[in-house]
């Protein structure tokens, strides 16, 4: 670039020459120059800003594009996020005490058919009978042929049955995945897990609620996806389970029951170890309930935890448990037992007549009606109903089943002197098994309040408000062990385990009013060993009759007795406990050397 | 020296954009691979669960209880009963420890021929 001089030699001699002023030139010359760099910045300085609006466009357009790809983006889960556990499973397993598994899930395939692009209709529906026995070829092929353009045919099928259904090579038979729920042990524990149903069904998969049972119970902690890897530990013991149902249920058929069940339970936690009512079912399977008739008859009733009974004399231990806390007798304190009493046109009497007078001890014992009332009409009802309500007796149990949750016991809404009375001795108040198990807990554990629980407890003693002093407890076990080694409860001896009990046959009532002659309950409330009480074992038998000794038996010393006996001997073993033999623990070891 | 610069600094660029374009694959062949794995992984699970429901049928009380009657031939077992409980009285003081039966024994005694001792 030539440089222009702002005084150009030449043009101020011209200038001089004609006595002009040189330096008009150099402003003018400087003014040129001056409006040269003026509009050399002005192109820069736009240039700039042209391209600072490039770019702040640029960026503006990345921001906006990026947002309108997102909005129009389907949603999508990050993949290094995507958790291994959310691919499978979306139901939580359950266990037992021991880790054993209850129930698990388990990946199958649905089959469904879109009929529209079938082929041959009525050769699949043919073959699809074969392979399913248990569906109609009628309806199948009404399915078929219709106008319905989805059909679902199978919701579990096998990998087996899978691959005969591929072999009809019909393309409009499909399969989805689909995740179901197995029970493993079947009918054992099945009024406990009670069962899952299918909720909202889709081709790639099902949700799995459940129904009944602890799964019902627990079905929103079942589901919760943080929780869904780690199991729900039951305090069942599945072997102590296994045992408990194979015994009772060769006690029922032998005593010609129609029904059964038994409670194991801690004394001290509450927990429940094993629970059994008969007939049961297969979870895996679940029945359909009854649409008419009782519903106590369906196998889906649990007469553990729902049934409820009038349990009879086993009430009687409760009258003596607070007549003896209350300080008002001893054990060996003598109760007129002579009878009938007559109370209006009602007379209370007892199986035998026991003569004029027993103990405390041996009104428990024999199981004196007369006696019992007399007892409950010095404690007075108001004591007596306050004492049942303590053990957990006028109010549902708060067990983990959606089916006992709302299960209370039936008590008179009027408690007269004579409701006290027949009350005393287990007559004109119901409860469950269950009630009775917990509150005969309370009995052996020295008192204090027990609550029965489905879930495994890390602490051996939670112990709950105290009900009755550890004194009378433990009098209460004394009179529990007599009313096996001389009462009647005679059969329930178990050599080494100190079993105690108290027997209970109740009248059933007629749905009309009134009672059966020849049908009863039959209860034995046991706790074992009396001496240390580490376990209450309820049993009931639902209308048990059995021929011995010349006669048909229908009381529980001679059918629900004999049946916890085998139980106990049964379980005791499984249970870790080692039999108390005759010398054993006597002999000392000294070690010599010499 | 700024032609220099400039081409260095395009070097610099090129370079860059190689190097972002190398891990791009890289991240995207690893994230095809982690997909990979947790596919496998899911599969396995799937597996795991499978065996273990299985392991659980198989262990069922009553078929188990089923097997030890069919074999009882063999096995020999019952029902655990309180009788089976044994105490230490049952088991005998351990006697003194017996010598190694593996090692060699001399049987020496006289030949009543000669009188030497035989063998």
């Amino acid at each position: 670039m030539i440089r222009t001089p702002l005084r150009p030699l030449a043009r101020v001699i011209e200038a001089r020459k004609h006595g002009e002023n040189p330096d008009g030139i150099e402003a003018a010359e400087r003014t040129k120059r001056n409006l040269a760099t003026l509009q050399k910045t002005r192109k820069r300085a736009e240039a700039r800003l042209t391209m600072l609006g490039l770019l702040f466009f640029l960026g503006f357009a990345a921001v906006g594009g990026k947002m309108a790809v997102l909005a129009m983006s389907e949603p999508k889960e990050p993949r290094m996020a995507l958790s291994n556990s959310q691919i499978y499973s979306q139901r939580a397993d359950i266990i037992d005490r021991n880790g054993t598994v209850l129930a698990t899930n388990l990946i199958t395939t649905s089959l469904y058919a879109q009929p529209h692009i079938m082929i041959n209709p009525e050769y699949a529906a043919k073959e699809l009978a074969k392979i399913f026995p248990d569906l109609k070829l009628e309806k199948l092929m009404e399915q078929f042929t219709g106008k319905r353009r989805f059909v679902w045919v199978r919701k579990k099928t096998s990998p087996e049955q899978q691959q005969r259904v591929h072999n009809i090579g019909e393309p409009g038979l499909l399969f989805g995945p689909r995740e179901m729920r197995l029970y493993p042990n079947g009918a054992l524990a099945a009024h406990i897990l009670g069962g899952t149903g299918f909720g909202k069904e889709d081709v790639r998969a099902a949700e799995l609620i459940g129904v009944a049972g602890v799964e019902k119970f627990f079905d929103a902690r079942m589901r919760d996806p943080a929780q869904v890897d780690k199991p729900l530990q039951l305090s069942i013991d599945l072997t102590v389970q296994a045992t408990t149902r194979r015994v009772l249920e060769g006690g029922m058929k032998i005593m010609e029951a129609k029904g059964a069940a038994a409670v194991l339970m801690d004394v001290h936690t509450g927990e429940v170890i094993s629970m059994v009512s008969l007939p049961d079912f297969d979870p895996n399977d679940r029945p359909a309930p009854l649409v008419k008739g009782d519903q106590s008859d369906s196998p889906l009733f649990n007469r553990a935890a729902q049934g409820v009974y009038e349990l009879g004399s086993t009430f009687k231990l409760f009258t003596a448990a607070l007549a003896l806390d209350k300080g008002l007798v001893n054990e060996n304190t003598m109760i007129n037992t002579r009878g009938p009493i007559k109370w209006g046109k009602f007379k209370i009497r007892d199986f035998h007549n026991y003569g004029s007078q027993l103990s405390v001890m041996d009104v428990i014992v024999k199981s004196s009606n007369i006696g019992t009332a007399h007892m409950a009409k010095d404690i007075g009802g108001k004591a007596q109903k306050k004492f049942l309500g303590a053990l957990g007796l006028l109010e549902p149990t708060k067990l983990e089943l959606v089916e006992s949750s709302h299960i209370k016991p039936l008590a008179p809404s009027n408690w007269s002197e004579l409701s006290t009375m027949t009350i005393s001795y287990g007559h004109g108040i119901a409860a469950t098994p269950l009630h009775l198990a917990s509150a005969y807990a309370t009995l052996s554990n020295g008192g204090y309040k027990v609550e029965p629980t489905l879930l495994k407890t890390d602490s051996d003693n939670l112990h709950g408000a105290r009900v009755l002093s550890g004194e009378t407890s433990k009098t209460l076990m004394r009179m529990l062990r007599n009313v096996v080694t001389r009462g009647t409860a005679s059969f329930g001896e178990v050599k080494g385990y100190s079993v105690g009990g108290k027997t209970g046959s109740a009248d059933k009532p007629k749905p009309s009013g009134g009672y059966y002659d020849d049908r009863v309950i039959a209860t034995f409330a046991a706790t074992f060993p009396t001496h240390d009480p580490q376990y209450v074992l309820v049993l009931t038998l639902d209308e048990p009759s059995i021929q011995a000794a010349g006669e048909k038996r229908r009381t529980a010393g001679w059918t629900a007795v004999p049946v916890a006996a085998e139980l106990i001997t049964r379980l005791a073993p499984v249970l870790n406990m080692r039999p108390e033999v005759a010398g054993s623990g006597k002999v000392q070891y000294t070690q010599v050397k010499n | 020296m700024r032609s220099l610069f400039y081409l260095l600094c395009s070097a610099f660029v090129i370079g860059l954009a190689y190097w972002a374009y190398k891990e791009n694959y890289r991240t995207q062949a690893s994230l095809r691979g982690v997909k990979e794995l947790q596919q496998h992984i899911a599969q396995e699970k799937e597996t795991i669960a499978v065996l273990k429901a299985e392991w659980a049928y198989l262990n069922r009380p009553d078929r188990l209880r089923d097997l030890v009657d069919l074999n009882f031939k063999d096995l020999r077992l019952i029902p655990l009963l309180p009788s089976h409980f044994g105490d230490s009285e049952m088991v005998s003081y351990p006697g003194p420890d017996m010598f190694n039966i593996n090692t060699p024994v001399r049987v020496i005694s006289t030949d009543p021929e000669n009188g030497k001792e035989w063998p």
